[in-house]
C-alpha cells in the first residue's frame, strides 16, 4: 500500500462529484483526501484525489474512473515531481502567558495568525502534509480547540500543463 | 424558424430519429405528457406491459435477439424504481438499453414530492451513464448521446430522466449531427504489437484453450471465432453468456466452463498453459477459487473494456479492442506464421481433451419413481424445437440445464440473466425477443419460482399477439436453493417448498390469460406435448412440466472452492486429476 495522488479532469456537470465518490465507495477504495475546483478551462473541473492503495488496485481504480463519461483525463502526480499543498485553519487556546510562544511557533512554520481573541488565536498554514502535521504537533500542547483542513491540491513541476501530458500507461492496457 | 413543439413531442421525435421501433412501458403522472405524442407515432410501437420490471427485461430480450438498443419507459418514483432490477441486469450483462423515465417537475425536485425518487442517483452505479433533463432544449442531445453510449464500446444501459415541466415546455427540435463526448472514446482497434505477442504465445503454447465470453456474441464475432478455432485446432469453451457463440456440435467445443460446467471444459482451463480469453471477465462462477484457477496458464485477455483486463486475473498479454477485430487480426498474423511454416503443436492436448469429453459427457439419472426428469424435458425441447429457436431462461436449476442440454448452434439463441441472476427474467425477455424476432420460435424455459415473479406478462403477450411458448420446469420448489440445502444445509429445506404442483394450477392460469395451457408429467408424453405446443401459434402456450424435485445440477464446483474440486455427482470426482 502506498499513497497516490490522482489529478482528475472532469466535465463540470451536475452529479459528477457524486459519480466519482460513489465509484470509490462501491468498488471499496478509500479516499484519503479529495479537493475539487475550477481550472483554466471553462466547463472543466479538476479533482485532486489521494488514495492509499497498492499498484494493482490503483490501476483498477484509474480504469474504473476512466469509464465515467464525464471524466476527461487522469494523471498520477508523484511526490518528487509535483507541488502538493493543503491548507489548515487551527484555533488554538491562548492567554497572556502562551500567546507569544504560539506566535513564535507560527513564525517558524511560516504560517500566519488570521484571527485574535482574548482566549484564542486562529492560525492559517499551507504546505505539504508533513509540514502541517509537524505544526499541529507543536501546537497541540497549547490546546487545539478547532481544526479544519482542506483536501490536497497538487500540480506538476515544470512548464507542461496537465492537458498536454500523456495519460498514464496504466490507463490503457495495450 | 423551426416549429415550436413541446418537450414531449421532441422526446418522441428524438426516439424516432434514434431508430426506435418498439418501446416497452407503462404511463403514469410524470411521463404522461410523452404518452400523448407517442400515440401518434407511426414508427414506434408501444407495448403496454403489466409491470415496469418486465418492461425492462423485455427491452433486454429485444436487444439480445436483435442486437439493437432495447427501450423501456416508465413514470417517476415507483415506475422508475421498478426499472432498477432490469437496469442492473443489463449493466451486469452488457445489454444495450435506454430507459426513459418521467420525473416530477423541476421545481418540485428535492422536496419529496408525490412519486418523486432520485432515479438518476439511484441508478448511477448500475448504468453506463445517466441523465436528468430539466430543460426541453436538451432532450434531443441527451437521447442521441444515450443511444450512442448504450450501443458502442462495451454496451450497457443508459437512463434518461426527464422532468415533467421539460416535457410540457415549448422547444424546437434539432437532432444533433454529431456526438461530442470528449470523455468517451472506446478503443475498438487492437494494438498490433499486442496481437503479434498473443500470436507468439499461441504458437509457443502446448495446451491452449479459447476461453470465450459474451463479448464475442456482442461483437458479432462468431464467424471469426470459428475461423480462428479451425485454423489452429485449439479447443473452445463457451461461458454461460457465450452459449451459441461457437456451435455445440463442433468437435473442438468442450462445452461450458464454471460452477456447472462440463468436466472437459473445467478441466481444460485448469490444465491449460495458455488461456486465450475473448470478451470474458473471469467471473467467480467460472474461476471458482481464484488463486487456484488455471494455475499453469499464461493469459491473453482481449476485452473492449480495459477495466476488465487484469481485474481478477493478471493478464500476460492484455489486448483492448472489439472481439471481432481482435480475432480477425489474430487470424491474419497466424495465417502469415502458418505460411512460413510456423504452427502450434497441440496434438496430444487435443487428443487428451477429446478423451475427456468422451469420458465425461453431461448426463443425468432418470428418477426411479417414474416421475419426470427435468433434464430429459429440456433435452427433448432443444432436440425437437431445434437450434433456430430462441431460448430465454430464468435463473436456477432450469437455467443451468437449459445451458447444458439444449444444443446451441448460432449466437443470439440463448438469452439469460448471467451476472445479476435475476429470477423472473424468462417470460418478459422471451416477450421482448419475440417482438424483435417475430418469425422465430421463442421459448421461455422457466422455473415455477421464476415464473410466478413475472407471469403477469402473459396478458401482455396474449393481447399484443406475441405468441411466446413457456416450458415451465415445475419441480414445486426453489430448486437451486433446495439443491444447496441438500448439499450444504443437511437437507433442511427451509422455505423452498412452493407447492406449485398444486397451487396455482398453471393450466388454469394460462387459460385465464388467454393462453393455451398444457400439462405433462410423464416421459412418454414429453415429445407429443412439445410438438403440440409448436403447432399452436395463435396465442402463447404454457406447458406445465411437473418434474421430479430431487434432481440436481451436475457437475458442480461448490462456491468458493477450487475448480479442481469439481464433482460429477454427489461425492463423486472425475478421475481426470489423478491420472494426469
Amino acid at each position: 500500500m502506498a499513497r497516490h495522488t490522482l489529478s482528475v479532469l472532469v466535465e463540470d456537470q451536475p452529479g459528477v462529484l457524486a459519480r466519482i465518490a460513489a465509484l470509490f465507495s462501491r468498488r471499496g477504495f478509500n479516499i484519503e483526501s479529495l479537493a475539487v475546483g475550477r481550472t483554466e478551462t471553462e466547463g472543466v473541473s479538476r479533482m485532486t484525489i489521494v488514495v492509499n492503495v497498492d499498484e494493482l488496485r490503483l490501476e483498477q481504480v484509474t480504469k474504473q474512473l476512466n469509464k465515467l463519461i464525464n471524466v476527461l483525463k487522469i494523471v498520477e502526480l508523484d511526490v518528487e515531481n509535483s507541488v502538493q499543498r493543503e491548507i489548515v485553519l487551527i484555533k488554538v487556546r491562548a492567554d497572556d502567558s502562551t500567546r507569544s510562544s504560539i506566535i513564535e511557533t507560527v513564525a517558524l512554520f511560516r504560517a500566519k495568525v488570521v484571527d485574535v481573541a482574548p482566549d484564542a488565536l486562529t492560525i492559517e498554514a499551507t504546505g505539504a502534509a508533513d509540514k502541517l502535521d509537524a505544526l499541529m504537533r507543536m501546537l497541540e500542547p497549547f490546546g487545539i480547540r478547532e481544526l479544519v483542513q482542506s483536501g490536497m491540491v497538487a500540480v506538476s513541476r515544470g512548464g507542461r500543463a496537465i492537458g498536454e501530458r500523456a495519460v498514464r500507461p496504466a490507463d490503457r492496457s495495450a | 424558424m423551426t416549429d415550436q413543439i413541446t418537450g414531449a413531442q421532441s422526446l418522441i421525435r428524438s426516439l424516432e430519429a434514434a431508430g426506435v421501433d418498439t418501446i416497452f412501458g407503462i404511463p403514469g403522472g410524470a411521463i404522461l405528457p410523452a404518452y400523448d405524442p407517442l400515440m401518434d407515432s407511426r414508427q414506434i410501437r408501444h407495448i403496454l406491459v403489466r409491470h415496469e420490471q418486465a418492461g425492462g427485461h423485455a427491452a433486454e430480450g429485444y436487444a439480445l435477439a436483435t442486437g439493437r438498443v432495447g427501450v423501456c419507459m416508465a413514470t417517476s418514483g415507483p415506475g422508475a424504481t421498478n426499472l432498477v432490477t432490469p437496469i442492473a441486469d443489463a449493466h451486469m450483462d452488457s445489454v444495450p438499453m435506454v430507459a426513459i423515465t418521467g420525473q416530477v417537475p423541476s421545481a418540485a425536485i428535492g422536496t419529496d414530492a408525490f412519486q418523486e425518487a432520485d432515479i438518476r442517483g439511484i441508478t448511477m452505479p448500475i448504468t453506463k451513464h445517466n441523465y436528468l433533463v430539466t430543460n426541453a432544449d436538451d432532450i434531443p442531445r441527451a437521447v442521441a448521446e444515450a443511444f450512442h453510449i448504450a450501443s458502442t464500446g462495451r454496451p450497457g444501459p443508459v437512463l434518461v430522466d426527464v422532468s415533467k415541466d421539460a416535457l410540457q415546455a415549448m422547444t424546437t427540435f434539432t437532432w444533433p449531427e454529431s456526438i461530442n463526448l470528449p470523455g468517451y472514446k472506446p478503443t475498438t482497434r487492437p494494438h498490433a504489437k499486442q496481437v503479434r505477442e498473443a500470436a507468439r504465445l499461441i504458437l509457443d503454447s502446448k495446451r491452449p484453450v479459447l476461453y470465450v465470453g459474451g463479448g464475442v456474441i456482442k461483437a458479432g464475432a462468431s464467424p471469426e471465432l470459428r475461423r480462428l478455432a479451425e485454423l489452429t485446432g485449439i479447443p473452445v469453451v463457451t461461458t454461460l453468456m457465450a452459449r451459441g457463440a461457437f456451435p455445440d456440435s463442433h468437435p473442438q467445443h468442450l462445452g461450458m466452463p464454471g460452477m456447472h460446467g462440463s468436466v472437459a471444459a473445467v478441466g481444460a482451463l485448469q490444465k491449460s498453459d495458455l488461456l486465450i480469453a475473448l470478451g470474458t471477465r473471469f467471473d467467480d462462477r467460472v474461476t471458482g477459487h481464484l488463486p487456484s484457477f488455471a494455475p499453469e496458464a499464461l493469459i491473453i485477455h482481449a476485452d473492449i473494456d480495459p477495466a476488465e483486463i487484469s481485474k481478477n486475473r493478471a493478464a500476460d498479454v492484455p489486448i483492448v479492442g472489439d472481439a471481432r477485430e481482435v480475432i480477425a487480426d489474430l487470424i491474419a498474423v497466424l495465417e502469415t506464421e502458418q505460411a512460413a511454416g510456423r504452427v502450434g503443436d497441440y496434438e496430444s492436448w487435443i487428443a487428451l481433451m477429446a478423451g475427456m469429453k468422451a469420458t465425461y459427457p453431461l448426463g443425468y439419472d432418470i428418477p426411479a419413481d417414474g416421475s419426470l426428469s427435468p433434464q430429459y424435458v429440456i433435452e427433448r425441447l432443444g432436440d425437437i424445437s431445434g437450434p433456430d429457436s430462441i431460448y430465454a431462461a430464468g435463473v436456477g436449476q432450469h437455467q443451468m440445464w437449459a445451458a447444458q442440454f439444449i444444443k446451441y448452434e448460432r449466437p443470439g439463441t440463448w438469452l439469460n440473466s448471467g451476472g445479476l441472476g435475476t429470477m423472473g427474467f424468462a417470460v418478459p425477455a422471451a416477450m421482448g425477443a419475440k417482438v424483435g424476432a417475430p418469425d422465430r420460435v421463442v421459448w421461455a424455459v422457466d422455473g415455477d419460482g421464476c415464473f410466478q415473479m413475472t407471469n403477469q406478462e402473459l396478458a401482455t403477450c396474449t393481447i399484443n399477439e406475441i405468441p411466446i411458448k413457456v416450458a415451465l420446469i415445475n419441480n414445486s420448489s426453489l430448486g437451486m436453493v433446495r439443491q444447496w440445502q441438500t448439499l450444504f444445509y443437511n437437507e433442511r429445506y427451509s422455505n423452498t417448498d412452493l407447492q406449485s404442483h398444486s397451487f396455482p394450477d398453471f393450466v388454469k392460469l394460462a387459460d385465464a390469460y388467454g393462453c393455451h395451457g398444457l400439462r405433462c408429467d410423464s416421459a412418454d408424453q414429453v415429445d407429443v406435448t412439445i410438438e403440440k405446443a409448436l403447432s399452436l401459434n395463435d396465442a402463447p402456450v404454457v406447458i406445465d412440466f411437473q418434474v421430479h424435485k430431487d434432481a440436481m445440477v451436475w457437475p458442480m464446483v461448490a462456491a468458493g472452492t477450487s475448480n479442481d474440486e469439481i464433482k460429477i455427482a454427489r461425492d463423486l470426482a472425475p478421475s481426470w486429476y489423478t491420472e494426469d
